[in-house]
């Protein structure tokens, strides 16, 4: 570990100060949260998030890029995700440009030796996010969203980054990070990421928060609720959630369905309106269906 | 605390835990660089390090409690001793006045002048309140008084669980608290009687946890971590043997299923798209080489549309290999989409179609439920009789079988010394594609008292062990 990372690194005093940190920029986090952010800093290592969808992993990254006030590179993955998406392309235009410039200035251009030299250089590369993050001079947060998107080959072309911090670009040599940049990676699990990443990773997995979390999710994302409102709803979704339902609802969805009855004008659900505006929370008929029996006592 | 790290460690790998050298280290610098004091994030910064899986955490949790359990108990002691000192000091003693007596007693007389009246208050009272502290103490008085633990008992502590639980009564106490809530306030909408009833249920739970970690704390006092650590150590899901999977463990794999066939799919369906190139796109070919002056330099091809296999699934559901013919229908069911066509027989000495059953469910584990209840597969006696079984889907459907169909047949091939009947299977071999037999028993089994697995074996293009999800998964990998 070369000196300048060490000094770059101590973002964070501690778990506890992650923690404040966060509920300052309204990212309530657990101990699990704080502490894997926390000691991501301190290891220089990137955070594997993983976790079902509309649990903050994304929030989580946004949010440590807001709290340090550091600028935010995302990399969204899909498949077909390739080198000259997410690392760095060779500008061939403007490269194409230069050659033809050179031989129309005058019967003598330069060899083509100098061209070359000329050419292959930083002005004509397009940093892609991964290469970004790198060179970047301010402090940034590097997000790889939905890394298990990418075909496990993919993979492979981030792994120097997440453990070197660095790029090699043959043409150029190394682009080596001149501080560590706080980097996570989402996913989803649709499947099992390469051991090489994960091995690179800290790994956090992201569940539904207890209740009494969710509560206070609530209260903090979704202003004027009644705190008995929020009460409720975190105890509804905790026991929507231990149905056996298709989809099961998640953060973003409690928050949504939170909002709904706030733009109502309630200060409190009953069983009815709680059944009436279940789709917001739940997203197959099935389980609409199940949930209303269950939490009115109705049979269909 | 190095020699403690890598003990641990050692039992991470032997409950199956792949932890490589790397996170080693790795969870030696966590260490260093976090407060070993505060156990939340000790825990939190070795499961960061060391479990990449979240399937992975339950077998953590256990070895980590089992590991440093005594710290716990240790750290719980100094919190109660404080707890005591707060409330004297807190000028708003009225709610806790009881609190405060039960817990000096307990102080005094070392944890053994409790009469069980008196538990049982301050288990009520763990209960409405929901305080941790409170709850720790509580379970350390009920493990003291009930489970009646003898020191030096090779036991993994489920049986003085059971014990202590069933002297405790949780299930009457939780009635008790909701009768009192009712009483309360009055009369309860469904919404809200629904509501208290899974806070309780959530509030025992944390009980019932609370004591798990005492019994595991006294344990280890007796034994040694290393000791109790290898009777406490649970198969991971992939790894449970479905056959002889306890109902715990039979509910842990139901959970680990929905994700395993998930991702199953989503491979298969990735590598159906990108595995072979088809034959050359003629017309995007040339279009493309208007570019590059009608020179061909970039050749496109088709995307390949290979036949989908026609899948047959014949299912023993006898009682001994239920749960495993349940699983099997769910993972090949969750892959539908990879089968242009499947169609579902269970039998037990008789056989019937329950194709229907999942035609008309929206979920494979209704559909399930259903053929345990409705389908009519019992002939005689409801004991195996494969022979009859095969015989009878012979007549019935022999003549859908042909060339595009995979016939895959579930069971132990335990016959109860009924005829084999085995050219039926011979007959679907010649007719069908591929013939497979899916076999739960661990192959040195096979051929051993009534089984008959190699009579039928010698039609069938393979015969395989699948006693675990991750074989499971694996075959049906390979097959679609």
């Amino acid at each position: 570990m070369s000196t300048n990372q060490t000094e770059s690194a101590a973002r964070f005093a501690s778990p506890q100060d992650v923690h404040e940190r966060l509920a300052a920029v309204d990212y309530l986090s657990d101990d699990a949260i704080a502490s894997t952010v926390f000691l991501a800093d301190r290891l220089q290592k990137p955070v594997l998030v993983e976790g079902p969808a509309g649990t903050g992993k994304t929030q989580l990254a946004k949010s440590v890029a807001e709290l340090t006030g550091a600028r935010l590179i995302r990399l969204q993955c899909y498949e077909g995700l390739d080198e000259s998406k997410a690392l760095y392309e060779w500008n061939y235009r403007k490269q194409l440009l230069r050659i033809q410039a050179s031989r129309v200035g005058g019967g003598e251009g330069p060899g083509w030796n100098e061209i070359e030299e000329d050419i292959f250089d930083e002005d004509f590369l397009l940093a892609r996010p991964l290469l970004e993050a790198i060179r970047a001079t301010d402090p940034v947060v590097l997000l790889i969203d939905e890394v298990d998107r990418v075909e496990l080959e993919t993979e492979a072309l981030m792994l120097e980054v997440l453990s070197e911090y660095q790029v090699s670009i043959p043409e150029l040599g190394t682009v080596t990070a001149s501080q560590v940049p706080m980097v996570f990676l989402t996913s989803n699990n649709t499947r099992e990421l390469s051991e090489a990443l994960k091995r690179r990773c800290l790994f956090l997995h992201v569940g539904y928060p207890t209740v009494e979390r969710e509560r206070l999710i609530v209260e903090t994302r979704v202003p004027g609720i009644s705190s008995e409102l929020a009460d409720q709803v975190a105890r509804i979704v905790r026991s929507l959630r231990s149905m056996d339902l298709r989809k099961a609802p998640s953060v973003s969805e409690t928050l949504d369905w939170a909002q709904t009855l706030v733009v109502l004008g309630k200060d409190s659900v009953n069983e009815d309106e709680a059944a009436d505006t279940l789709h917001i929370l739940l997203k197959y008929q099935s389980d609409i269906e199940r949930a209303r029996a269950e939490l009115t006592g109705k049979k269909r | 605390m190095l020699d403690v790290l890598n003990a641990f460690i050692v039992e991470l790998r032997h409950a199956g835990i792949p932890v490589s050298l790397t996170e080693h280290v790795d969870a030696a610098h966590a260490t260093a660089a976090i407060d070993l004091g505060d156990r939340a994030t000790f825990k939190a910064a070795l499961r960061a390090t060391l479990v990449k899986s979240e399937d992975h955490r339950p077998a953590f949790d256990t070895a980590f409690e089992v590991y440093f359990a005594g710290r716990e108990a240790l750290e719980a002691d100094d919190l109660a001793e404080e707890g005591e000192e707060a409330d004297e000091d807190s000028p708003d003693g009225e709610g806790s006045t009881g609190l405060r007596g039960a817990g000096k007693s307990m102080g005094k007389g070392g944890g053994s002048t409790m009469s069980a009246e008196e538990l049982a208050q301050l288990l009520e009272r763990a209960l409405t309140t929901n305080d941790a502290e409170l709850r720790a103490r509580v379970a350390k008085e009920a493990v003291g008084r009930y489970a009646g633990m003898e020191p030096g008992r090779p036991v993994g502590g489920t049986y003085y669980l059971y014990r202590t639980l069933r002297n405790l009564e949780l299930d009457r106490v939780a009635e008790d608290l909701l009768a009192k809530q009712r009483a309360a306030n009055g009369d309860m909408g469904t919404l809200e009687e629904r509501l208290a009833t899974d806070e309780i249920g959530a509030r025992i739970d944390g009980m019932k946890q609370a004591i798990e970690a005492e019994i595991r704390r006294r344990l280890v006092e007796d034994r040694g971590a290393e000791a109790l650590a290898r009777s406490v150590r649970k198969p991971l899901p992939e790894d449970i043997d479905v056959m002889h999977a306890t109902r715990d463990e039979i509910a842990t794999l139901e959970r680990a299923l929905q994700p395993l066939s998930r991702k199953l799919a989503v491979r298969l369906t990735r590598k159906r798209r990108h595995g072979r190139k088809g034959p050359l796109d003629f017309r995007q070919t040339v279009r493309r080489s208007l570019s590059t002056g009608g020179v061909p330099i970039d050749p496109r091809y088709k995307h390949p549309r290979p036949a989908k296999p026609e899948m047959v699934v014949i299912a023993d559901i006898s009682g001994s290999v239920a749960s495993f013919a349940r699983f099997t229908l769910h993972l090949v069911y969750a892959i539908s989409s990879q089968f242009s066509k499947v169609r579902s027989f269970v039998f037990v000495d008789g056989i019937d179609e329950v194709t229907r059953f999942f035609d008309e469910a929206d979920d494979p584990t209704d559909a399930i439920a259903r053929i345990n209840t409705e389908a009519d597969v019992v002939w005689v006696d409801g004991h195996s009789d494969y022979g009859h079984a095969f015989e009878q889907f012979h007549a019935r459907y022999g003549e859908e079988i042909n060339s595009r169909t995979s016939v895959l047949i579930l069971g132990d091939a335990r016959n109860n010394y009924h005829a084999s009947e085995s050219w039926v299977i011979a007959d679907l071999q010649a007719k069908a594609r591929h013939v497979y037999w899916l076999n739960p028993e661990p192959s040195s089994y096979w051929g051993s008292g009534d089984s008959i697995v190699g009579e039928y074996a010698r039609f069938c293009d393979r015969v395989v062990e699948v006693r675990t999800l991750r074989q499971l998964e694996q075959f049906v990998g390979e097959l679609a």
